[in-house]
């Protein structure tokens, strides 16, 4: 059967600083002149070198994107059902020790919610939960799918790992998406990061997602979580995670988001901060290796770097977020997830890509389910 | 008279075109009013059924032909259930049938594609098949029921133009149905090329949808499809790479 744990390990030994740092930049003129990289080519657009030739990468994605995609932007929003949640993820508002007001939506409020971002005219929509355990979450997750089918194109959700059988019948119910970050693909920060609760289990979050093609989910999304630790690695695993399971499982479409980490509960700070140059950067190597890779930045990045980053290889986007439990219906409801940068409405990005030459997509699918 | 008649319709405009990755769907309207294009493929997934806010419909004018797609199918089963979703909107009885399960390189399944074809051609659907070009399946096809074969000239979206040349010309040669070049096509002179060799139609949608300016680029292929088609129609001589020759040179020989 395998699992991408394999090909982590065979990076083990590897020496990564020593590696990028005697990329040239002639080298990345190289691997800029192919048309399939390898993971050592992909490692080499994420070198110090590589800096040095940013604009031409910028050129190259751009084209690449514009060839695979056109002019096209996808365009979500998130939904936050719950924020109870068992972990202790150091860098996360919603963590069990984070002292803020628990709530799970009714099923009324999940109506409201939905009926509030439809009118938006979104149709694609993200559902997020915090773990609890038990039964009982997952039937109420499925419940609240057939609650927002009604209103909606496209179903992702963005939970805790489950098994494939309980992805299967997320599926069944009409979810045509995973999204799932492994946050921190080095062990050690990993068990760091995560003291406490059944996010502990590193394998059972780095396996998730091919379960979750395994279950036939449309779409799959990975991530690392920018900015927990030093991003070269980081960036590369996320990419060869992504080509790993695009190559065993051609029928998904694996998507890549680039979240970045500013800051956390209490006074969190990443410890390996990205910088604004640093995440282009990590954008471009991503279109480069994977050319029709869909790519997804959220609303935690602020609108005039978003408008920036559009044309270097993004094909996804959140818009009029609201990372608080309820935040559509509920003015009190303002302890979100993370901080929402970018805090246009859905009109206005709308607007702002039609401004600069995109159509903004709604509708990208007609569920079967 | 050259015709091309596909379902019934008879087709004055051989370039058919996508109506995806446009900045801004709305200048369909200005390509088919300029160029006369005739058929517009939809992929079934972007239109909203419910009616509700902005419909890609809305902007291909009523006198086209609708060549819904099913864009995003995986299997068989998916192509069909898009196909009949597509009739029971009001999208009419053609469909381009896509099969592709394969998110690498967006390759065609022949297999799948033959199978949704029989099924849909049964129903009464005129079916076009975006395949790979292969002798056997594109005769599968026509038995089936094809109105049409789409062989790829480049897997799609490449813009790298006709490398599946020598078997498109095959199909060509053999079969009965009409052979319509789609995929991979990035340069009018491509398009022209593929109409000199004899093919029935060319579908663009990349090259024209990215272009800097599509509706010009539009107008350059409808240009280049109609130049490749007289061509073509004018050595009907050289039609087969066994063509007779004009200057024999066995004539000496005498009958
Ligand atoms: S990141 Fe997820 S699992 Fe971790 S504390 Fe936050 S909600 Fe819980």
């Amino acid at each position: 059967m395998g699992s991408f744990y394999e090909q982590i390990e065979a990076y083990a030994s590897f020496d990564f600083a020593g590696f990028l740092g005697r990329v040239t930049p002639r080298q990345v003129d190289l691997v800029l002149k192919k048309d399939f990289l390898s993971p050592l080519d992909f490692l080499t657009l994420l070198s110090p070198a590589a800096l040095e030739r940013l604009e031409a990468m910028a050129q190259k994605a751009h084209r690449l994107t514009r060839q695979h995609f056109g002019r096209v932007i996808q365009l979500y929003t998130p939904i936050y059902l719950a924020n109870y949640c068992v972990n202790h993820c150091l860098y996360c508002n919603f963590n069990h020790r984070s002292d803020i007001n628990r709530r799970q939506l009714t099923e009324a409020e999940i109506e409201r919610e939905a009926e509030a971002i439809a009118a938006t005219g979104l149709r694609q929509i993200l559902l997020l939960t915090g773990e609890k355990p038990g039964k009982d979450a997952l039937d109420y997750l499925i419940r609240s799918v057939e609650i927002v089918r009604k209103h909606f194109t496209a179903i992702g959700i963005e939970v805790n790992p489950m098994d494939v059988d309980e992805y299967r019948r997320l599926a069944a119910a009409g979810v045509d998406s995973l999204t799932i970050y492994q946050e921190v693909y080095d062990r050690s920060v990993y068990d760091r990061l995560h003291p406490a609760g059944p996010k502990k289990d590193y394998r059972w979050r780095l396996d998730a997602p091919e379960r979750g093609c395994q279950a036939g989910f449309r779409a799959v999304n990975i991530g690392a979580l920018l900015g927990l630790n030093h991003w070269p690695s980081e960036a590369f695993f996320t990419g060869l995670h992504a080509s790993y399971l695009q190559n065993k499982y051609l029928g998904t479409e694996i998507g890549i988001a680039v979240p970045r980490i500013k800051a956390g509960p209490g006074n969190y700070q990443p410890e390996a901060p990205v910088t604004d140059r640093d995440l282009v950067q990590i954008l471009l190597a991503f279109r480069l290796f994977m050319p029709r890779a869909g790519i997804t930045l959220s609303t935690r990045e602020p609108a005039e770097l978003r408008n920036h980053l559009l044309p270097l290889g993004i094909t996804r986007m959140s818009a009029g977020s609201n990372t608080a439990v309820g935040g559509h219906i509920d003015d009190e409801a303002d302890e979100g997830q993370f901080h929402v940068s970018d805090e246009r409405s859905v009109d206005e990005v709308r607007q702002m890509l039609i401004a600069k030459g995109y159509q903004p997509v709604h509708q990208d699918w007609h569920s079967l389910a | 008279m050259d015709r091309l008649v596909i379902g019934g319709r008879e087709l004055k405009n051989r370039l058919f075109i996508g109506s995806g990755k446009f900045a801004d769907e709305r200048v369909i309207r200005d390509i088919v009013a300029q160029t006369g294009v005739e058929v517009v493929t939809v992929a079934l997934r972007r239109v909203s059924l419910s009616g509700d806010g902005e419909n890609i419909l809305h902007c291909i004018p009523k006198e086209c032909v609708l060549l819904p797609n099913t864009s995003g199918a995986r299997t068989a089963e998916e192509a069909i259930r898009i196909a009949r979703l597509a009739r029971a909107a009001g999208c009419g009885n053609w469909v381009k049938i896509e099969v592709i399960s394969d998110n690498k390189y967006l390759l065609p399944d022949n297999n799948e594609t033959i199978k949704a074809t029989g099924v849909l051609a049964e129903e009464g659907f005129v079916v076009l098949p975006y395949m790979h070009p292969d002798l056997y399946a594109a005769k599968e096809l026509e038995r089936a029921g094809a109105a049409a074969v789409m062989p790829l000239g480049a897997p799609i979206g490449t813009n790298r133009g006709l490398k599946t040349k020598e078997i498109v010309r095959i199909l060509i040669e053999e079969c009965s149905v009409p052979v319509i070049v789609d995929a991979g096509i990035g340069k009018p002179s491509e398009a022209a090329e593929a109409m000199e060799m004899g093919a029935a139609a060319c579908l663009v949608n990349t090259a024209i949808a990215t272009a800097g300016d599509p509706l010009v680029m539009a107008r350059a292929f409808s240009q280049a499809v109609a130049a490749g088609r007289l061509a073509y129609l004018a050595q009907p001589g050289e039609r087969t790479e066994y063509a007779r020759a004009s200057s024999p040179l066995t004539g000496f020989l005498g009958s």
